[in-house]
């Protein structure tokens, strides 16, 4: 079987899953806002309070030079943000509906991509945030802003990529929730978010491309902040962590997909 | 007679337990260090090959364990066999432990589109079931309650509603045939037998070989995985008998030596 049947048989099967997608989508819905509007609310709050918490502390020790140092931060929060949520629920999204895959023959992606989906909801609710705090900051808002498109398309893919792995991951070993805990607080630490890679020196700075996360926040920092489209070869990397984590994750999840019921 | 619905050829299982389950990536790494780390490949179905045609119901025989439950998940493609093959021509639906897998947080009617979506239906058709779902369970005054405030009861009988509303073409019952109280089990077992006349085939897992006989016209016996009979009713179910009362003499020969 040729990859574009593959990919054809695939997209065949997405279609007829439309409906069970949807009603999965809406459930987690349901789910994480508990039917109020303040569970609404609370996913915009959240990430406000901790940006008034950095914003009051780090202010005096690494914003004092920079300009617009809330915007600076608020890009670093809402992609790491986006990442860390849109992982961590991929990681149990195939064990918690283990009950579900276990009796009925259902495609188990499906539960990865639509926990996805939810928290792409909110991460678009809070990107709409972040452009009012610009407007409030006198930010210049350009056509550039457009290609903010193009780090969050690839951000998406290389969360479903890693949620792939994880949830792999966490259905063969379970105290993978608290080892990813961990990992992701020191991610969080190296990708840069309330302080400036600038006092480094540049061969250092280019450590902090190993970081895919990183290299998102740059992209969003320098259309937002700098009104600059960055390089060609940083377009490349941007995508090129987002295929290899996809890629790594297809080739995890087709290798495991049916002995997941080994685990149970 | 007509068209083959299910065959299956030679099929076997494959199935992996130990201490792959329910471990840490730190205790993994701590036994396979420590030489620790016990896994065991055990065959659960093993060179197992049936045919059912148009119109036939099969009744699966067999102690704990001897893979039934194993099979029929082959057979509704959750499991792959690691060798031989399975052809379905049609829609399942299993009505394998039937309350499960419905969620605590979703009212009755989310959790029936969200159940009809999973049996592989579209929006349109169970706008147009839900209905009658509702209407056959009896539970129209629980409509907006979420699952967790139901009991026990009122659960499989939305679930049965909506397994049965569904028409399914084969039908897999491990082992129900009616659920609830008196007048809605027999309202079920009525509907039961409905879905089995319209339906093109029906596989039955049980333990009560009364009930087979009295259903099924092809009988499938397995013990520890391996195929020990496949065909006729009346003779498998003799057989059978003869085997179980003959383990159950040893067994009681073993307790008076003791």
């Amino acid at each position: 079987m040729g990859a574009k049947t593959f990919v054809k048989n695939k997209f065949q099967q997405i279609k007829q899953y439309k409906f069970l997608f949807e009603e999965l989508v809406k459930r987690n819905f349901i789910k994480k806002y508990k039917r109020t509007i303040l569970g609404m609310v609370w996913s915009v709050l959240g990430p406000l309070m901790t940006l008034t918490v950095m914003a009051v502390v780090f202010t005096q020790f690494f914003g004092r030079n920079m300009e617009h140092y809330i915007i600076y931060m608020f890009c670093g929060n809402l992609l790491f943000s986006y990442f860390r949520e849109s992982t961590k629920s991929g990681m149990t999204s195939l064990y918690n509906n283990a009950k579900i895959f276990s009796k009925v023959n259902v495609p188990k992606y499906m539960f990865l991509l639509s926990s996805n989906v939810s928290s792409l909801i909110n991460f678009g609710i809070n990107l709409l945030v972040l452009f009012v705090f610009c407007a409030i900051d006198g930010v210049a808002f350009t056509w550039k802003f457009i290609l903010l498109l193009y780090p969050i398309c690839c951000l998406v893919l290389f969360n479903i990529g890693m949620g792939l792995i994880l949830s792999a991951l966490y259905m063969m070993f379970r105290d993978m929730q608290y080892l990813y805990d961990v990992f992701t607080q020191l991610l969080m630490y190296l990708s840069a978010i309330f302080y400036s890679i600038d006092a480094y020196d540049l061969h250092k700075q280019y450590f902090f491309y190993l970081n895919p996360v990183y290299v998102y926040i740059r992209y969003f920092r320098k259309i937002i902040l700098e009104g600059v489209i960055p390089k060609p070869t940083f377009h490349l990397l941007a995508a090129g962590y987002a295929i290899v984590a996809l890629i790594i994750g297809g080739i995890v999840y087709k290798k495991k997909n049916y002995k997941f019921l080994y685990y149970l | 007679m007509g068209s083959v619905i299910i065959e299956a050829k030679n099929v076997s299982v494959e199935f992996v337990t130990g201490d792959l389950r329910n471990i840490g990536l730190k205790e993994f790494v701590m036994r396979k260090l420590t030489g620790n780390y016990k896994i065991e490949k055990f065959s659960a179905v093993n060179d197992v090959s049936f045919e059912i045609l148009h119109g036939d119901m099969l009744g699966i025989i067999g102690t704990n364990g001897a893979g039934k439950s194993t099979l029929l998940k082959v057979v509704t493609g959750i499991m792959r066999p690691s060798k031989g093959r399975v052809t379905v021509n049609g829609k399942i639906a299993a009505l394998l432990e039937l309350a499960s897998g419905f969620d605590p947080d979703l009212n009755l009617k989310e959790n029936a589109y969200l159940r009809g979506a999973m049996l592989g239906y579209t929006r349109e058709f169970m706008d147009k079931k839900y209905p009658e779902i509702l209407a056959f369970s009896e539970l129209e005054e629980f409509e907006q309650r979420p699952f967790k405030q139901l009991s026990s009861g009122m659960k499989s009988r939305i679930a049965f509603s909506i397994a049965s509303m569904v028409e399914p073409e084969i039908l897999i019952l491990d082992e129900v045939l009616s659920v609830g109280d008196g007048a809605f089990r027999e309202k079920s077992e009525e509907k039961m037998r409905e879905i089995i006349d319209k339906g093109k085939a029906t596989i039955l897992v049980s333990h009560s070989l009364a009930q087979i006989r009295r259903m099924c016209n092809k009988v499938l016996w397995l013990d520890h995985g391996k195929q020990m009979a496949f065909g006729n009713t009346d003779k498998i179910c003799d057989e059978y008998q003869e085997f179980l009362d003959k383990r159950k003499s040893e067994k009681k020969k073993k307790h008076s030596d003791i």
